[in-house]
């Protein structure tokens, strides 16, 4: 079963190749994605016994990061046939497989629990999404995944190189390992401390560049301005997310080394996630570019991540919650952000005239979705990342001072470009647009997710977290 | 253990260094070829025993690194019909001697990681080779500015990589060294296809002309 989430889209986007209609290549998006997402369903639930000599199996942090994936990627499939449908004369054939594939691929990562194939995973994302990117074709869409790809490529090369190093940890000790996660948790108190220290540096700026963290997040400006709303919902919102995981496992593997030798893991992702913070917010206030400035925002939640993950606890907690409100939260603001630059036809906030005017269903989600993604209750992420402030103030209040200044600038930066673009240009009339329902349906249904979190946090995913967060943290402290 | 083992990591060496020097595109094209093929011979003459899978992964990655990719890379060239990089952000020389430093630091650094005694007689020059690789191929990376240059320095940063997992292939099973080599691959053709693009568009390869996105 663990096998059919990947093999499964992988064997759909080669069939969609040979699709000779494009309505039907792109339905089979969301096909493909409700389909996924009942065979997730089904092991989170059930959970599988493990494949291939181990190499595939379900963990705790496995289960919510592939229910997340697939859940997420579920919402956003959906907005695919009404934006390729907006898009009729562009060949979407490749766009189409790459979308299907990246699926398959994404799912790899939480599922394996070998150190090389988890990074094939992130590897085979990273080229899946490149195709997605330049859909349009313009010399901007070149420009920006040109970058996208010498830094990503650059950035997953240096993941192998540390893993190659966490090996060696291993190999220079005399611990005979089969590089499996299990064995390499239960060995860590054996590893080689010099070599476990170097790579998690070296993996830090491998996956932190896939992540988007400060100072590795220039590629991710241009590449989710440049790429379709709905491939930036699926990069901000799944791509991190993959990413997120894969260093939480070496995170585990240095909490698991010994007393205290997490921590220098551990300072080193409250240093980024700060710097993260401080780089996104500034560059937030003034921006001009609406898309532009999701990505900042996304770096910003990065870096929120980072610290919870820095600190350790409740704020490991916080984190894990944080990446799930985070992947919603993107779908929001990116599918509304689509359709706001598709009526409008500039991403420049001086040319967007009173979005909520021309389409309001759009402009409404738009401005809750501001709400949403700044923390402000009742919303999912007001919950997360009062958990991780409540760790920031039981660890530091440096830290906790920051975080909240840092929030706040972002809030204001943010704020003001969102309510320029929804309710700014001069008064008079101005002709509505049709807005379809699937183009609207996908980013509501995230923010209802959202609210939902906000409101009531369901005891099955209060019990997984715990159990992942625990699961983390084996060992530490 | 094989007598050609240091002698083939010192013609790696020699080559990063003809990279930094190297002006002419067809030349540093040829070097990260020529560095391909030594990379496999390395991985024959790390085993005592030649097996099976130790003979694949060489085949493959000479296939790969020694010819496939540099043929790609040799038709791209061809393609957008330029020779050489013009004015690197760090000149010639400049470059090289950060290279030169670089290896040495390298050396330096490695020192200080502790070594298991069976792989520390054997193969002395394998961690200190692969770092100062994978710095020479960032150095490519950022320094120059013709697409196709900057794909030589990605590959010549895998191939540092490729040097680090030699002493670890035991570890590392042979189907992820497979994995990695193909992924590397399937990487440069879709960068070979990208640079395609950007020429119809651009008219040129200058990665340098890529830069109306920014802040």
């Amino acid at each position: 079963m663990l096998f059919f989430l990947v093999a499964f889209p992988l064997v759909v986007a080669g069939a969609t190749m040979l699709v000779p209609s494009a309505r039907v290549r792109a339905w089979m998006v969301p096909a493909t994605a409700l389909i996924h997402a009942a065979a997730t369903a089904w092991v989170v639930i059930d959970v599988p016994a493990p494949m291939f000599e181990s190499w595939l199996q379900l963990g705790p942090l496995g289960r919510v990061i592939l229910g997340l994936l697939s859940a997420h990627y579920l919402v956003c499939s959906l907005y695919v046939p009404t934006y390729l449908a907006a898009r009729a004369e562009r060949p979407n054939r490749v766009f189409c497989a790459c979308m299907i594939a990246l699926l398959g691929t994404m799912s790899l990562v939480p599922i394996s629990h070998h150190l090389g194939l988890m990074w094939v995973g992130i590897e085979t994302s990273t080229l899946a999404t490149a195709p997605l990117i330049y859909f349009n074709k313009t010399p901007r869409s070149l420009e920006a995944v040109w970058k996208y790809l010498l830094i990503g490529s650059v950035g997953v090369a240096f993941a192998l190189f540390g893993s190659f190093f966490l090996a060696s940890a291993a190999v220079h000790n005399g611990v005979d390992t089969s590089l499996l996660f299990e064995d390499l948790v239960r060995d860590a108190p054996r590893l080689s401390k010099p070599w476990l220290h170097s790579a998690f540096v070296v993996l830090l700026v491998g996956y932190g560049t896939k992540i988007g963290l400060a100072p590795m997040h220039t590629w991710k400006p241009d590449v989710y301005g440049e790429a379709p709303s709905v491939v930036g919902a699926l990069l901000s919102g799944g791509m991190t997310t993959c990413a997120f995981c894969a260093l939480l496992r070496f995170l585990q593997i240095s909490n698991a080394a010994g007393e205290g030798e997490g921590d220098v893991a551990r300072d080193l992702l409250l240093v980024f996630g700060l710097l993260s913070m401080a780089v996104a917010a500034a560059f937030m206030i003034l921006q001009r570019d609406y898309k532009r400035m999701l990505a900042y925002s996304s770096v910003e939640h990065m870096g929120i991540i980072a610290i919870g993950l820095g600190l350790g606890g409740v704020g490991t907690y916080g984190a894990l919650l944080h990446l799930i409100n985070n992947s919603f939260g993107k779908a929001v603001m990116f599918l509304a952000a689509g359709n706001i630059h598709r009526a409008c036809g500039s991403r420049l906030v001086t040319d967007t005239i009173g979005a909520i005017r021309r389409v309001p269903a759009s402009g409404a989600l738009f401005l809750l979705g501001l709400f949403a993604v700044t923390g402000s209750p009742p919303f999912g992420m007001f919950l997360s990342e009062l958990a991780i402030l409540r760790a920031a103030f039981d660890g530091s209040y440096v830290v906790a001072a920051l975080v909240l200044v840092l929030l706040a600038t972002a809030f204001v930066g943010m704020s003001s470009v969102v309510i320029k673009v929804v309710h700014g240009g001069p008064a008079g009339e101005v002709a509505r647009e049709r807005e379809p329902f699937l183009s609207i349906a996908p980013p509501l249904a995230a923010l209802a997710v959202l609210l939902a979190l906000g409101i009531y946090l369901p005891d099955w995913l209060h019990g997984s977290l715990e159990l992942a967060t625990g699961f983390l943290e084996k060992g530490a402290l | 253990m094989s007598h050609l083992f240091d002698p083939l990591l010192v013609s790696v060496l020699l080559l990063n260094l003809f990279v930094l020097g190297a002006s002419r595109l067809r030349s540093v094209i040829g070097a990260s070829a020529l560095q391909g093929v030594a990379l496999g011979l390395l991985t024959v003459a790390a085993h005592d025993h030649i097996t099976f899978t130790v003979t694949l992964v060489a085949l493959i990655a000479i296939g790969l690194k020694g010819v496939l990719i540099p043929k790609l890379l040799y038709k791209a060239m061809r393609d957008v019909a330029i020779v050489r990089d013009v004015e690197p952000l760090i000149g010639l020389i400049p470059s090289l001697a950060i290279g030169a430093v670089g290896t040495g630091a390298s050396v330096i650094f490695a020192r200080t990681l502790p070594v298991a005694d069976s792989y520390h007689a054997s193969l002395a020059l394998v961690l200190p080779s692969s770092f100062a690789t994978v710095l020479t191929g960032c150095l490519v990376l950022v320094t120059r500015r013709k697409a196709i240059t900057q794909v030589v320095g990605y590959l010549i940063l895998e191939n540092g990589i490729f040097i680090m997992g030699l002493g670890l292939i035991e570890a590392t099973t042979f189907l992820v060294e497979i994995g990695v080599l193909l992924d590397l691959f399937v990487a440069i053709f879709v960068m070979g296809i990208i640079i395609n693009h950007v020429r119809r568009e651009f008219e040129t390869t200058d990665a340098a002309e890529l830069s109306s996105l920014k802040e």
